[in-house]
């Protein structure tokens, strides 16, 4: 797989590092219920066959966690972002 | 028709027209005491021990593809019962004792070949956790030796001892794992199952699980729509699309592993041998091949093929333990899709839908777990209680915490 | 002249070089420019090998890398390839050869008994049997299959040839170099696109030389001449010969395998024989042409019949005559081709024997080679035909194999009768034949639209192209799969002896799908994958089982498409060079000193520090330890992960990463801190240092660095990306050593300008200084339990720096020590590390739990108070004796209570960490005990069944050495 790095140009998947999931969020400890959503948060993937929104770390370049989304039945990928881009001014 | 060398002389000299079909091709009828969702090695090995252990016969297995399409037909044939954990160890030697009785509970040649599992290692500190693991399973009644690393050359004299990166230190050699020939063990599982009753649906693909007042009732499938008291799922690698159907989220990421075959070569090496300082096993198939693989690709993947850096890692591993493989040409290789779990381990439980059960989460062990799969998820089905051995395989342990992580990689599936 | 068979004239080889090269330990003479098996055909060799099952006698049956049958060990000794194919191989002077899967003789080999017996041994016979008595399976039945099975030997030793891995990038791949992929080639090159060219044949053309054919009015390899010169100006254009593009990847990455130095009796000094490539391509035709197939009848499988394209190679490119009296069996227009070929090369031919007229061979009579062939026509009349040699057509399946690779499934094309590309890997278009376009004046404009639409595609204009004149007939085909009146055994799968009566079988048995019939049968699962047998096996079982044959449908072409070594693979990752080597900045210094090296992750540690009459490593390290506890000892620590961490959110950031709290450490001071995973347990332990209010310096496990990096990165950006943070590796940029002991202030206070007193830096103080002339850091921390500090030098300064230290404390006995004694003091103290880290306890199990502050949210947090992570029967840190202190612990003993059976129920626990403590003078351990804490002094079995160990051992604290931690202070 080639990965295109916003920061970095296209490079190939071996320089990166996969986590999985990027829709989960992590939940607010202070819960009531924190306990049973980070069950959720820490164990229960959807798993899709199709379009997913996965992290990955370009640990051989820039550093960047990357939002990829990658068709996983096909590996297709139609976009890839900073993880951090919304939080950014 | 009960298989043995006097029926195969008698077919020889009549021309072998008296075979028969190994299993029916059965259609669906509209109603079944159990639906099992999957005819790989667990479904058939299911619905096998259902009929023999528990006489439940009005059973079907419905199969996408064609039966042993999945994992069951695309793995690297290892069998061993050498686990660290109490959740586990028990489990995988009770699979390991099925085996050894397989071929003739089947009446099928399945090629259970126990040649040995040997673990290499390369520090003290992975002789030391090798030795935890071997002293584990010896608490288990399970065999287990840790070799230095004269005893590892004796048995394997070809592997690189003197100018390797990673030195080899010793092994831990459990000497009844080894091989089976993993077609084989699905088709004498089918066989077996329909022998005594068993519809096996192939080309049925399940589309819908009908839940009324949260107890199943049946299933969809793309040939009708077929009445269930009770459905088992044992769709590995497919569980998370299977288990939506019912609405549930579960602790599993589906990934693709690749595996290899060498091209036929004379009998080079007996027993089975895995590289302590990365991710590598190898053996040989009684064709001739050298079978091996390594690590998962590591990414979420239904596309049932992998990618290169992977291929190369697994190579370079080999070469690194045995550099005479220098001028041995790979064959072919191939992807599966892995039911990767949260903990590296598997589940067989009951799931918060009533009369739905779950048998997931294999990683990329499933094929040695078969036997004890289907005899434990069959107990499950049937009894609604777990049996014993499988007894830690719950699907709450992610939630109460009483995880079953053999390496120790936590909540992240790759890492297992 | 070289060779019986050689024709006097014509082909594509270099008469003044003539070649020597021995089969079967008899030598015989070839030409440069041939293959070997061109060279055995151009000799009269007819037998090269015999088959898996049957030990079947076999010839030559193609001219290309689908060859199922002229498999041979090729060179000798150390270089010795088994299953080389005899049709790829090009010959050189001195080339050996043997043939393999026989014994004791090509000629005479018993295993060909296989084949009286083969009405036993039918396809999956051995599932139906081997299984009385259940315990022969492993002493006698498999034995004897695994002595059977399997074609070469392997060559037994290391390789001592090199490989090596190199990447490309271009604009256009193309793949093949025949009519379509050099007007491709040229089409696109045209346009100034980047191009390569691959090709697995060592001569450009493809078919074009195998064929007497006619582009443009003129021959056709003038033509190849011509394109070869215009292309080898073109400097954006790459040309690679002898390259076989092996597989496709996501996102157009191709793997392709060159061979480099194959063609030569071993590669010249330095240069590698394979190379591995990776090319990155945004566009790829894929013009790799296509199979021919064979007919299945009687004896199809006899040395001298061959596919009736590789007769017409044999005789046009390689003047090399395959008989003296040809027949030829067909179902289309190649077959007439053959036989006005052979005639025009002055062979003889006996018949050419249509089956669209009805006509058809059943059987082949001679076993060692074609003697007569048994004919009937469609009037059902038989006669017997003299000949030599019989080339058969079956028609051309196209090259769709690399359209597979990424799940493409090729379509059933009725018009030529074989199946095409369907659905194509990004990026990638099919031309010529292996489109299946099989004409020439077809391949020649598929290619050229092809390599034009390709440049076009990646922004280049059109430059000016015209196609050139060529023939556009067709071969006319009409399927014909099977001779149904066949006599003898009608062979699918050459190599794995698959008839078809093994298909019919398998039908009967109920393994009809494809894919079981391939895995009941072994059909395709050869050397060649099936290359010439796939879609004959599969027309076949249609008919069998009375479908369609796209109803069937194929199996999973896998990659490779030719099968790929594993030293090219590897590259030059074998050896010690398998992964990289990281040394520490003392490296050298520590090889004069003579040191032991040990593997640490990618690390090269020094073990242990030998001294001259010390009986064993057990005597160094108690020196060391003693050394370092009595007087001042020295330890490289630059394998810990080290990470800078700065901004105005810095301590809030930390205070999330670590069970415990860093935003209160003040500047100057530094603190132990405990990393959970999400999941709650215990992910890493180290160090932070605040030497600025917004900068901390924070110190990982040697093993965990990269992951730690990583998860901060995760924390910042992901979690938290509001923090005002950033951090950066430092690991690779700071020289560390410990400098433990009670002397270790007074050699610092000779290196460093600072005041080093106890109220000026206390333990756990750290600083920026001057040491040795160098901007430094010196951190007062202590593993070993003793009066510590840690130097942080830039790492150039490292061997300078370990050597001052040296010369600085030789007064005070400066020791030397190793991870070995670096072991043993952090056990005597009850530190944990990897061997307790081990991903699978909690901060509770270690003893730490009061670190996980209840004030504030930390990454962990939630999921450490899982039920069953706070059961109090876990099992937990505690330290072990033997009760008998002349015992050895050994780590990975299990707890068993006195007494208690030897069982998985009352296994209570684990040995983590062993050392030989000479404060204790005896063994210690460090290990989990359920409820161990309470259970001090209590007496357990240390239970090591597979090491033969049995030791009763006392529970103990888990610091050995000095628990009131006196002698950090002062």
């Amino acid at each position: 797989m080639r990965i295109n790095c916003p920061y970095c140009g296209p490079r190939g998947n071996e320089e990166f590092a996969y986590l999985g999931d990027a829709t989960v969020r992590r939940p607010d400890p202070a819960a009531e219920d924190a306990a049973a959503q980070f069950y959720e948060y820490v164990y229960l993937r959807d798993n899709p066959a199709g379009s997913h929104r996965e992290l990955w770390y370009h640990g051989g370049g820039c550093r960047s966690w990357l939002v990829v989304t990658r068709n996983i039945r096909t590996h297709e990928i139609s976009d890839v972002a900073f993880a951090d881009a919304g939080d950014k001014p | 028709m009960k298989y043995s060398a006097f029926a195969l002389l008698r077919e020889a000299f009549r021309g072998h027209r008296g075979w028969t079909p190994a299993w029916r091709k059965a259609e669906p009828k509209p109603h079944y005491d159990v639906v099992i969702i999957g005819g790989g090695g667990h479904g058939l090995a299911t619905a096998f021990y259902l009929a023999t252990e528990h006489g439940i016969t009005n059973v079907a297995v419905l199969e996408k593809g064609y039966i042993g399409s999945g994992n069951a037909g695309r793995n690297t044939t290892i069998i061993r019962s050498n686990y660290l954990l109490p959740g586990n160890e028990p489990f995988y030697e009770w699979s390991m004792k099925l085996w050894e009785g397989l071929e003739q509970n089947l009446n099928y040649n399945a090629m259970v070949s126990q040649r040995g599992v040997l673990n290499l290692y390369h520090s003290d500190a992975q002789r030391d956790a090798f030795a935890r693991r071997g002293n584990a399973m010896r608490l288990h009644g399970v065999d287990a030796e840790l070799l230095h690393r004269d005893g590892v050359r004796r048995m394997v004299p070809f592997l690189d001892y003197d100018n390797a990166r990673f030195p080899i230190h010793g092994g831990l050699l459990q000497r009844r794992g080894g091989t089976a020939r993993h077609d084989a063990v699905v088709w004498g599982y089918a066989r077996g199952a329909d022998t005594r009753g068993v519809d096996i649906i192939e080309n049925c693909e399940v589309t819908g699980l009908s839940i009324v007042n949260g107890r199943v009732t049946g299933v969809d499938t793309t040939r009708g729509t077929i009445r269930a008291k009770k459905v088992a799922m044992a769709v590995a690698g497919n569980t998370s699309r299977v288990a939506a159907l019912a609405g549930l989220r579960l602790p599993i990421e589906s990934h693709v592993l690749q595996a290899f075959v060498s091209e036929g070569i004379k009998p080079a090496i007996d027993c089975v041998v895995t590289f302590g300082a990365g991710h590598f096993y190898i053996s040989q198939s009684d064709k001739g091949g050298l079978v091996f693989g390594g690590d998962i690709d590591g990414y979420n993947s239904y596309a049932w093929r992998g990618n290169l850096p992977i291929v190369e890692d697994v190579l370079e591993e080999g070469m690194a333990i045995w550099p005479g493989l220098g001028r041995i040409r790979m064959l072919r290789f191939w992807g599966g899709l892995m039911d990767m779990s949260m903990d590296g381990s598997p589940i067989i439980d009951r799931t918060p839908v009533d009369g739905l059960y779950l048998n997931a989460g294999w990683c990329y062990g499933g094929f040695k777990a078969t036997p004890a799969s289907g005899w434990c998820f069959a107990h499950l089905v049937a009894r609604d209680e777990p049996y014993p051995v499988a007894a830690a395989l719950r699907l709450d342990r992610f939630a109460t915490g009483a995880l079953i992580d053999e390496r120790g990689a936590g909540a992240q599936p790759n890492l297992h | 002249m070289s060779g019986t068979h050689r024709l006097q004239s014509g082909g594509l080889i270099d008469r003044g070089k003539p070649l020597s090269f021995s089969f079967d330990c008899e030598s015989h003479a070839g030409f440069a420019g041939d293959t070997l098996a061109s060279a055995l055909v151009a000799n009269g060799v007819k037998l090269v090998g015999r088959s898996f099952k049957y030990h079947r006698p076999r010839g030559i049956f193609t001219a290309g890398s689908e060859e199922p049958n002229a498999l041979v060990e090729l060179r000798g000794g150390v270089r010795r390839e088994p299953n080389t194919r005899a049709t790829v191989t090009e010959l050189y002077d001195g080339l050996i050869a043997a043939s393999q899967n026989r014994w004791p003789s090509l000629r005479h080999d018993i295993g060909a008994v296989n084949d009286r017996l083969s009405r036993f041994l039918v396809a999956g016979f051995y599932y139906k049997t081997f299984m009385w008595p259940a315990k022969f399976w492993e002493l006698l039945y498999e034995p004897l299959i695994r002595r059977a099975a399997g074609l070469g030997r392997a060559a037994g030793a290391e390789d001592p040839d090199i490989y090596e891995k190199a990447f490309a990038h271009c604009d256009v791949l193309v793949i093949g170099a025949g009519p379509a992929g050099l007007m491709a080639t040229l089409a696109a090159g045209r346009t100034g696109a980047r191009v390569i060219l691959a090709d697995e044949d060592f001569r450009l053309g493809g078919r074009l030389l195998a064929e007497r054919c006619e582009i443009g009015g003129r021959p056709a390899v003038d033509w190849v001449a011509e394109i070869e010169a215009e292309l080898a100006a073109m400097p954006d254009v790459r040309i690679m010969r002898r390259t076989a593009v092996t597989g496709v990847y996501d996102h157009g990455q191709y793997s392709a395998i060159e061979r480099v130095n194959d063609h030569v009796a071993t590669p010249p000094e330095h240069e590698p024989r394979q190379r591995s490539w990776k090319i990155v391509a945004k566009r790829a035709v894929l013009a790799a042409g296509a199979h021919e197939r064979a007919i299945a009848f009687g004896n199809n499988d006899r040395p001298g019949v061959m596919l009736a394209g590789a007769a017409r190679t044999y005789v046009n490119r390689f003047a090399a005559a395959p008989g003296r009296r040809l027949a030829v069996f067909t179902n289309n227009d190649d077959g007439p081709r053959t036989a006005a070929d052979a005639r025009e090369a002055g062979i003889e031919v006996a018949a050419v024997i249509d089956s669209r007229t009805g006509a058809r061979v059943t059987r082949v009579r001679g076993r060692h080679g074609v003697r007569l062939i048994d004919v009937a026509d469609a009037d059902g009349r038989t006669s017997t035909i003299e000949c030599d040699a019989l080339a058969v057509s079956g028609g051309w399946n196209p090259a769709v194999h690399l359209t597979c690779h990424l799940g493409g499934k090729p379509v059933w094309n009725d018009e030529i009768a074989a199946f095409v590309p369907g659905a194509l890997p990004p990026g990638m278009t099919v031309a010529g034949a292996a489109a299946g376009a099989l004409t020439l004046a077809r391949c020649l404009g598929g290619g050229m639209t092809a390599g034009v639409t390709a440049a076009a595609a990646c922004g280049f204009a059109i430059a000016a192209i015209t196609q050139p004149r060529a023939d556009d007939e067709g071969a006319a085909v009409t399927a014909m799969w099977h001779v149904k009146d066949s006599r003898g055994k009608a062979f699918v799968d050459l190599q794995n002896d698959v008839t078809t009566k093994d298909v019919a079988l398998a039908t009967q048995e109920g393994f009809g799908s494809v894919e079981h019939l391939k895995r009941y049968t072994t059909l395709g699962m050869a050397t060649d994958q099936g290359k010439t047998a796939n879609v004959l096996g599969l027309a076949i079982l249609a008919q069998a089982s009375a479908r369609a044959i796209p109803q069937v449908g194929t199996t999973t072409y896998r990659p490779p498409y030719v099968p790929v070594s594993f030293g090219a693979m590897a590259g030059h990752h074998r050896g010690r060079d398998f992964r990289p080597t990281r040394l520490p900045p003392s490296h050298a210094w520590a090889t004069e000193q003579g040191a032991v090296f040990v593997e640490a992750g990618a690390w090269l540690r020094a073990q242990y520090y030998p001294r001259a009459g010390e009986a064993d490593w057990l005597k160094t390290v108690n020196r060391e330890v003693a050394a370092t506890r009595a007087h001042v000892g020295v330890c490289d620590v630059s394998t810990l992960g080290k990470i800078e961490i700065e901004g105005a959110n810095a301590g809030v950031f930390l205070d999330r990463v670590y069970a415990n709290t860093f935003s209160t450490l003040p500047v100057g001071k530094a603190r132990y801190g405990l990393m959970l995973r999400e999941d709650g347990f215990v992910m890493d332990d180290g160090t932070a240092s605040r030497l600025a209010p917004e900068r901390f310096f924070m110190t990982t496990t040697t093993a965990q660095a990269v992951r730690v990096m990583q998860h901060l990165e995760f924390c910042h950006q992901v979690l938290w990306p509001a923090l005002d943070v950033q951090m950066v590796s430092v690991s690779e940029q700071w020289a560390q050593f410990s400098i433990a002991g009670p002397r270790s202030r007074d050699v610092l206070a000779k290196l460093v300008d600072a005041d080093l007193g106890d109220a000026a830096f206390p333990h756990l103080g750290c600083r920026e200084v001057t040491a040795c002339g160098v901007a430094a850091r010196l951190f007062r921390l202590s593993f070993s339990g003793e009066l510590a500090y840690e130097l942080a030098v830039p790492a150039r300064h490292g061997d300078a720096t370990i050597r001052a230290i040296m010369a600085a404390g030789a007064e005070f006995g400066i020791t030397p020590y190793g991870t070995e004694a670096l072991g043993v003091m952090r056990i005597e103290k009850g530190h944990v590390a990897g061997n307790e880290i081990n991903g699978q306890l909690t901060a509770r199990d270690l003893g730490l739990g009061r670190m996980m502050s209840t004030k504030k949210d930390f990454v962990g947090r939630v999921m450490a108070q899982r039920p069953a992570l706070l059961d109090p029967e876990r099992p937990a840190l505690v330290g072990f004796k033997p009760v008998d202190g002349a015992r050895r612990l050994r780590a990975g003993a299990h707890f068993l209570k006195i007494g208690a059976g030897a069982t998985a129920e009352n296994d209570e626990g684990y040995m983590t960490s062993v050392a030989y403590s000479p404060m204790v003078k005896s063994w210690i351990g460090l290990g989990v005990l359920r409820r161990g804490p309470e259970r001090i002094g209590e007496r357990v079995r240390a239970y090591d069944p597979v090491r033969n160990g049995d030791v009763e051992v006392e529970v103990t604290s888990p610091i050995f050495v000095d628990p009131e931690g006196a002698r950090l202070h002062g």
